[in-house]
């Protein structure tokens, strides 16, 4: 076993992260806009970023959807309990005590368990949450002549409102963990450059150098 | 040669120059505009005959009923046409609430009551003559033409009994009218024409509406988009459009919600909504806030945006009207007293023997409620609690029955008298040559008394005030649309929507609780980061982690 680094996210793959966060500040600032909670933007322009800001955003991710599928990359974030303690003694513990994280990066187990977890979290439930209260309110015009429809706006409001309360308490936790373990430079570099350290079997390693020489350094 | 072209191109400019400078003025026009062109009437624009060239008109008439007679020489059925129209009957009949309306019946909280007053208050009934109940309704000389189509200006109407002579001696001394002159001038009606009475409703200029003023005779472009001199410079027919003398737009059966547009050609003589012409997607779609805007007008009539506020121009309308003081003499005669100037520089009075003290505003911002268009009235039959206020012309309307819109209003205020042992509103007897008219004789009690009586109405003899209610659709002085309101005067905390019921409008509404806990998670964890982030600093052994 050999920690080698390796080019774990590809340039597809670093465009969508910082793409969708771009996307998701704007989201939070102008949806935070015409919620009422600040009159930077007037509410016509909030309103219109917004919905152009989502449309990118699905489009994103329909690319990233199709890509996670045919690239087989979907994998890492299947769930696992499989050193999901010690990463959760490590938090809550072991970081106080000036110990080292955990877990170690294998070629098909990018992130530690609690990552995936939380990664498939915010894929299958939070996104999908937000998205599909955002385009039922933005089809409102489609629907709202059925009964009770402004009580249902309300309902959809409320879920939409709800999800991005829960999606900024994610991007705040998720960018104080860049802080954790490592420094904050080698969290962040690896979104950058494409490479991290990574454990690789002698056969992943052999096989990267032979056939992938770019990947691995 | 060149120096003839180089003096062309300088006069070019300079004519680049002047234009400029004249559209730099644009829409904002000179104070003293004329109009240029004659006032846009809708599809009947471009006469086949020039009336001061008919003979039958160049003669000298004695009095109007001799011009109408003239009219319907030619006009063979205009007579029968019109006699169904409401300018005529002052009556109508409400088909869905069954009311009887129509100002031959209804009771008002300014002047309050026409009927029994006719002889001063038909003056602006569309015909000659009617002073009391023996008016022939079916004598077509009796109709009034010169008062719709005459353009001279010089046409005035006086009241059609003499009333008490404190109050006749303001029509006194007008100059005789040419009724040759005024026969020969007929035309399509302008503004004026129809403004005589319109924009004097209530007993003065603008006291009624809040819409219509005199400033709509001559308005810019900025007053009124549509009949603006500098502008589109429309009559009010161009909207409310006649057949057979009939015309479109009703107060009393207002359509809220237009789901026909503007139908196929030919069609829809019958509607002055907005989207008659404006069609049911009246914004060109080039943003999706445009495509937006149009998927308001479901909820939002045209008015409620397009008509920021109303008794623009300069003239004031009324907004409370208080009858508890009138009645007070200074050496047994009425008098007034001025006490507002508006905003063209004329005077108003804020008190009035015969009426009482008034209260006035401009530039007001409406009321706005969900509107299905149906007014009920109360009438002289209604009975109410006469310990509240009471609408006089009430209305309902909701976000889910499919023809209601929320609508811009005027709400008039008015403590007027009313018989407070039976609960019912009165007929006043206001005008009259007889000692119990009150104008004149300042004796509300003998007035309510005469006024009930001459109709065979109950009266328990105890008259008091009530505080009363009513509410005027806004629909006219349609603002340009760059004067438009936009969309956070009603999508804010405080917006203009506040109190309307039945919507949920971003940027105004929000689950407190959502918000609560959704702020609480946001700051919990910033607080549980910062306090995990110190514990580290504090405890970290070797390495910083």
């Amino acid at each position: 076993m050999a920690t080698r680094r390796v080019r774990i996210f590809t340039l597809f793959e670093r465009f969508w992260h910082w793409s969708q966060m771009l996307l998701i500040m704007f989201l939070m600032f102008t949806g935070f806009g015409v919620h009422g909670f600040h009159h930077v933007l007037n509410f016509e322009h909030a309103v219109t970023l917004h919905t152009l800001a989502a449309f990118a955003l699905l489009l994103l991710w329909a690319f990233s959807i199709f890509w996670l599928f045919t690239t087989r990359n979907w994998r890492h974030f299947i769930p696992t309990v499989k050193g999901m303690w010690g990463v959760l003694r490590f938090y809550i513990l072991g970081i106080f005590k000036g110990e080292h994280h955990p877990y170690r990066k294998a070629f098909w187990r990018k992130h530690n368990p609690l990552q995936a977890l939380t990664y498939l979290m915010l894929k299958i439930v939070l996104f999908p949450l937000i998205w599909g209260s955002g385009l039922i309110y933005l089809f409102y015009f489609v629907w709202r002549d059925i009964p009770h429809a402004t009580e249902w706006l309300d309902g959809v409001a409320l879920v939409h409102t709800g999800a991005a309360f829960t999606i900024l308490t994610f991007v705040l936790i998720h960018v104080y963990m860049l802080t954790t373990g490592h420094s904050f430079r080698a969290h962040v570099m690896p979104m950058i450059d494409g490479f991290d350290e990574v454990d690789l079997t002698p056969e992943e390693e052999a096989y990267l150098q032979n056939d992938e020489p770019e990947n691995i350094r | 040669m060149r120096s003839t072209i180089g003096i062309l191109l300088a006069l070019l400019g300079l004519f680049a120059v002047t234009s400029t400078q004249a559209t730099d003025n644009w829409p904002t026009p000179p104070a003293t505009v004329v109009p240029v062109s004659s006032q846009i009437s809708g599809p009947l624009t471009g006469g086949t005959a020039d009336h001061s060239k008919l003979e039958v008109l160049k003669k000298p008439f004695a009095s109007g009923p001799e011009v109408t007679k003239a009219c319907l020489s030619c006009h063979t059925e205009t007579g029968k046409h019109f006699m169904k129209n409401i300018h005529w009957t002052w009556e109508w009949r409400n088909p869905e609430t069954n009311q009887l309306l129509g100002k031959k019946h209804l009771i008002n909280n300014f002047c309050t009551n026409s009927r029994g007053n006719e002889g001063m208050c038909a003056q602006c009934h569309a015909g000659y003559g009617w002073k009391d109940e023996n008016f022939d309704f079916n004598n077509e000389n009796n109709i009034d033409c010169l008062v719709c189509h005459e353009t001279t200006g010089t046409y005035y109407k006086t009241p059609n009994s003499a009333g008490s002579p404190a109050c006749s001696v303001m029509f006194e001394g007008k100059p005789p009218i040419d009724f040759s002159l005024v026969a020969q001038s007929v035309n399509l009606p302008q503004r004026a024409n129809c403004g005589a009475c319109h924009f004097n409703g209530g007993g003065g200029d603008n006291v009624k509406h809040g819409d219509l003023s005199s400033a709509l005779k001559n308005p810019t472009r900025q007053l009124d988009v549509h009949m603006g001199v500098d502008g589109l410079n429309f009559a009010c027919t161009a909207c409310h459009v006649t057949k057979q003398h009939v015309w479109a737009g009703s107060r009393y059966q207002l359509e809220a919600k237009d789901h026909d547009g503007v139908g196929k050609p030919g069609q829809r003589r019958d509607v002055a909504t907005c989207e008659s012409c404006h069609g049911l997607e009246p914004h060109p779609v080039d943003s999706l806030a445009a495509f937006k805007r149009n998927d308001h007008i479901s909820s939002i009539a045209c008015q409620t945006c397009h008509i920021p506020e109303f008794a623009r121009g300069g003239v004031a309308t009324m907004t409370e009207w208080d009858w508890r003081t009138a009645g007070k003499t200074r050496n047994g005669e009425g008098y007034h007293e001025h006490g507002y100037t508006q905003g063209n520089g004329e005077h108003r009075y804020t008190y009035k023997s015969i009426k009482g003290t008034f209260t006035y505003g401009e530039n007001l911002v409406p009321l706005y409620r969900w509107f299905n268009g149906q007014m009920n009235y109360t009438t002289i039959d209604t009975k109410f609690d006469v310990t509240k206020p009471v609408a006089i012309n009430d209305f309902v309307g909701s976000r889910d029955d499919g023809r209601s819109r929320i609508w811009p209003f005027k709400q008039m205020r008015t403590w007027m008298p009313a018989d407070l042992g039976n609960g019912t509103l009165v007929y006043n007897h206001l005008w009259g040559e007889d000692s119990d008219s009150y104008w004149g004789n300042y004796d509300m009690g003998k007035a309510i008394a005469h006024g009930m009586k001459e109709f065979g109405l109950p009266y328990s003899g105890q008259f008091g005030f009530v505080e009363t209610l009513s509410y005027w659709p806004i629909t006219h002085m349609v603002t340009p649309k760059e004067n438009a309101l936009t969309c956070e005067n009603c999508h804010a905390k405080d917006g203009r929507l506040n109190g309307v019921e039945g919507l949920y409008l971003p940027g105004r509404d929000n689950n407190y609780w959502v918000d609560l806990i959704g702020v609480i998670a946001v700051l919990g964890t910033l607080f549980a980061i910062i306090g995990h982030a110190l514990i580290r600093i504090f405890s970290s052994k070797g390495a910083p982690h």
